[in-house]
């Protein structure tokens, strides 16, 4: 067969075109991978955004972000005891993994509370607004110390440096602002649950 | 008077029980020994008490002032002591406490001067809210947002006065369009006058027959007035649904009427605002409704705000039921009173004493058997049945699709429920978690952002620490080369050096041939000095001076004698060397 035929078999034109597509896709997606290059890992940022950002170092990893990166690593999921277990949900819901329990070794899930310098009793040490993560505490050397309770998060961080032992951890209780409707209570999936209380 | 061309989706048609309490004409009810009004009455925020304990108030005064936008104005209802400020249970569904100014009234209602702007058409509109907003007026309906922030609206075209009151046995309005016409429309035209509206459409149901009537007589015949009546359905009293009836419009979703040009009012709400501007009255009262079987005379009073209802429903002859319930507000979107001794507030628009027989309490709840009443019924057009199957789940995204936050609570589905599952309380908390989630989002990404700054602040410092210290660094080094330098100039010992040196250089040069003319300079001078000293040694001798300077002159003469010696062989020396 000549030049001319060889080209114009119904084979060779076939896979001439996906020769030429295949090149085409494949610059196409070169392109692509460059111009749409995503900084940063995505995933680390998602999992950030789950966690309750109290910086306290409970997971034993320096500040959320860190262990936001570890976890994307592949840590475990269950270190926050602030987030407690509703994070450990959320955060197996975003990687697809089963979620446990919270690990005991990090500590407990507690109320959420907020740190409370007893103003009379601070000596003006600064070693709490040192400590503080989030900069909720406000004072200088030698003058009283207080805590800004809206910025505070409730890390703990600050206790634990205080040489007079002046800070409380004070829980956060409901107030009318906060209040909410629970959901109804006792509500059995069928008749028969909420009937077998009484009969037995 | 026109009827209705639309009406909205849904909606049931409970039974009225209007007839309980509107054959009566409005009461004024008698003074409490006590009135207790809460510095927070309304959605908003909660004013600042301007009154101290112990201070005399006069009826009328302002004895709370709001701390922002949001916020009322709170007003003494009658004159007398205050004799606390303190935490005290309030009409909350939560039966928490909250900051009440107490007063202990003296009976003799004293009253500060007070006068109004009968000619309120000269004042500008900012000038007429800003009354409305010292007077403390909010939403009468039932909500209680804040009146003048809705005012202020802009680009308004149509006022919508409600006089729906669509809820069973409430009638709080119907008896003030009966009998107070004339001022509620008195107030419509001052919120026109301030919202700029081109017209006002009031709309009342039809199961009102005498208030429409006097409601017509009282209204100007104009074409912008329109008074629109409708068939008597529950929840055509919702803003919504009544702006839907009356224009056929939606307001969109998560928007406000004045997005579609619209402002709506309640009637109660117009005659407050009349009351504030042409007779100079804040909210001081209201009138309410009080009704249920467990009364024995039913009607409506107007009430001093801070009025304990136990103080009330004595005045109406109650009788103490066996399980006591006290319904705030009606059977459908009301809450059960914590306790008897709550005081009247400003969005107290009934209040509901039945006894066990008229409101059963709900049955239990059965499984959810998909029979889509509840869809039908939503006036809100949605799906209740979802919304229930994701409120019980937890599943807030889903919540957020389905549209929960349209949700008005009016409780349409939990009535039409076969099943009576009590789907609206589902809402109501899963809106509640949605809240506090997301309250807890923001205060995540707020510390995330201050423990960001910090950081940053902290990488600052250290930078600056460290370029202090390459700096200090740097001087220190500078300084030492310099004083270095300094030393090679002026350091003494050095310096003695060099004149050393230049000195031997100098005797050096001496001993070099030509240096003799010197030599014999310096023997000439030698001799010169030994011929002084002679002459000193003679003098001495002649004059008898001590044996001592006798002695050292002799030393001196015989010394310089020796050296002219000397210097004689080396001269003698250097010639014999020549």
């Amino acid at each position: 067969m000549n030049m001319a035929e060889f080209f114009l078999n119904d084979l060779t034109q076939t896979v001439l075109v996906f020769l030429a597509l295949g090149g085409l896709f494949g610059l196409l997606l070169g392109y692509a991978s460059i111009r749409f290059k995503v900084e940063g890992d995505p995933i680390v940022e998602q999992i950030n955004a789950l966690l309750p950002q109290t910086q306290c170092g409970q997971c034993s990893h320096p500040g959320c972000r860190p262990y936001a990166e570890a976890i994307a690593q592949g840590e475990a999921i269950n270190k926050c005891p602030p987030g407690g277990e509703d994070t450990i949900h959320r955060l197996a819901d975003l990687l697809g993994v089963d979620p446990q329990p919270l690990d005991g070794e990090h500590g407990i899930e507690k109320p959420k509370t907020v740190a409370f310098i007893r103003e009379a009793e601070c000596i003006g040490c600064t070693k709490c607004i040192q400590a503080c993560p989030v900069d909720a505490i406000l004072g200088a050397a030698k003058l009283m110390h207080t805590v800004i309770a809206q910025e505070c998060t409730g890390c703990d961080l600050c206790v634990e440096p205080c040489p007079v032992d002046c800070i409380d951890m004070i829980e956060v209780t409901t107030n009318i602002k906060t209040w909410g409707w629970e959901a109804p209570q006792n509500d059995g999936i069928i008749a028969t649950d909420r009937m077998s209380g009484k009969a037995a | 008077m026109n009827s209705a061309e639309y009406t909205f989706h849904g909606g049931i048609r409970p039974v009225e029980h209007k007839e309980d309490s509107n054959t009566t004409p409005i009461e004024m009810a008698p003074i409490p020994p006590m009135l207790v009004l809460p510095l927070q009455q309304h959605i908003g925020s909660a004013a600042q008490a301007c009154v101290n304990t112990g201070e005399y108030v006069y009826k009328g005064q302002l004895i709370a002032q709001a701390a922002d936008a949001n916020g009322a104005n709170v007003h003494a209802s009658s004159s007398g002591h205050v004799v606390a400020i303190e935490p005290r249970l309030i009409a909350h569904p939560s039966g928490m406490q909250d900051t009440c100014v107490v007063i202990e009234t003296d009976g003799l209602d004293a009253a500060i001067d007070a006068s109004g702007y009968p000619n309120w058409q000269n004042l500008d509109r900012t000038e007429l809210c800003n009354i409305v907003r010292w007077s403390g007026i909010v939403g009468l309906g039932g909500a209680g947002f804040p009146t003048d922030r809705k005012l202020n609206a802009k680009n308004i075209k149509t006022l919508v006065i409600n006089g729906t009151e669509c809820e069973p046995y409430i009638t709080a309005d119907d008896l003030c369009m009966r009998e107070r016409a004339e001022a509620i429309i008195r107030g419509c035209e001052i919120l026109k006058h301030i919202v700029g509206a081109d017209s006002v459409i009031v709309g009342i149901e039809d199961n009102k027959p005498e208030a429409i009537e006097s409601m017509g007589k009282a209204m100007p015949s104009s074409p912008d007035w329109k008074l629109v009546t409708f068939p008597t359905k529950y929840p055509s009293g919702g803003e919504k649904q009544l702006i839907e009836i009356l224009t056929g419009r939606q307001v969109p979703r998560g928007g406000l009427p004045a997005d579609i040009g619209i402002v709506c009012q309640n009637v109660g709400t117009a005659l407050a605002v009349k009351e504030a501007i042409e007779d100079g009255k804040p909210l001081i009262s209201r009138i309410t409704t009080f009704t249920g079987q467990a009364l024995s005379r039913r009607g409506n009073l107007e009430v001093r705000l801070g009025t304990p209802v136990s103080y009330l429903l004595d005045y109406m002859g109650y009788t103490e039921q066996k399980v006591p319930r006290l319904i705030m507000g009606g059977p459908m979107m009301g809450f059960i009173l914590p306790d008897a001794g709550v005081p009247i507030v400003k969005t107290t628009n009934c209040i509901l004493a039945p006894d066990s027989a008229e409101l059963p309490l709900p049955k239990p709840a059965q499984p959810c058997i998909r029979c889509g009443f509840c869809a039908e019924a939503c006036p809100a057009t949605l799906l209740p049945q979802q919304l229930f199957w994701h409120s019980k789940s937890g599943n807030s995204d889903q919540l957020e699709k389905h549209a929960l936050s349209d949700c008005i609570e009016c409780g349409v589905c939990s009535y039409v429920c076969p099943s009576s599952i009590p789907l609206v309380q589902y809402f109501r908390a899963a809106k509640h978690e949605i809240r506090t989630h997301r309250a807890q989002q923001l205060q995540a990404e707020k510390a995330l952002e201050r423990f960001e700054a910090r950081q940053q602040r902290l990488e600052r410092e250290a930078l600056e620490r460290e370029a202090t210290r390459a700096a200090r660094k740097a001087a220190a080094k500078a300084k030492a080369e310099e004083s270095s330098r300094f030393a090679d100039e002026a350091d003494p010992v050095q310096a003695a050096i060099e004149r050393a040196k230049a000195k031997k250089a100098r005797l050096i040069q001496q001993n070099q041939p030509g240096a003799q003319q010197n030599a014999e300079t310096a023997l000439q001078n030698l001799k010169a000095k030994l011929a002084s000293q002679q002459s000193s040694l003679q003098q001495a001798e002649v004059d008898g001076k001590g044996d001592k300077i006798i002695t050292a002159l002799h030393a001196s003469v015989s010394r310089l004698e020796q050296q002219i010696a000397e210097s004689n062989t080396e001269a003698s020396s250097q010639d014999a060397e020549k």
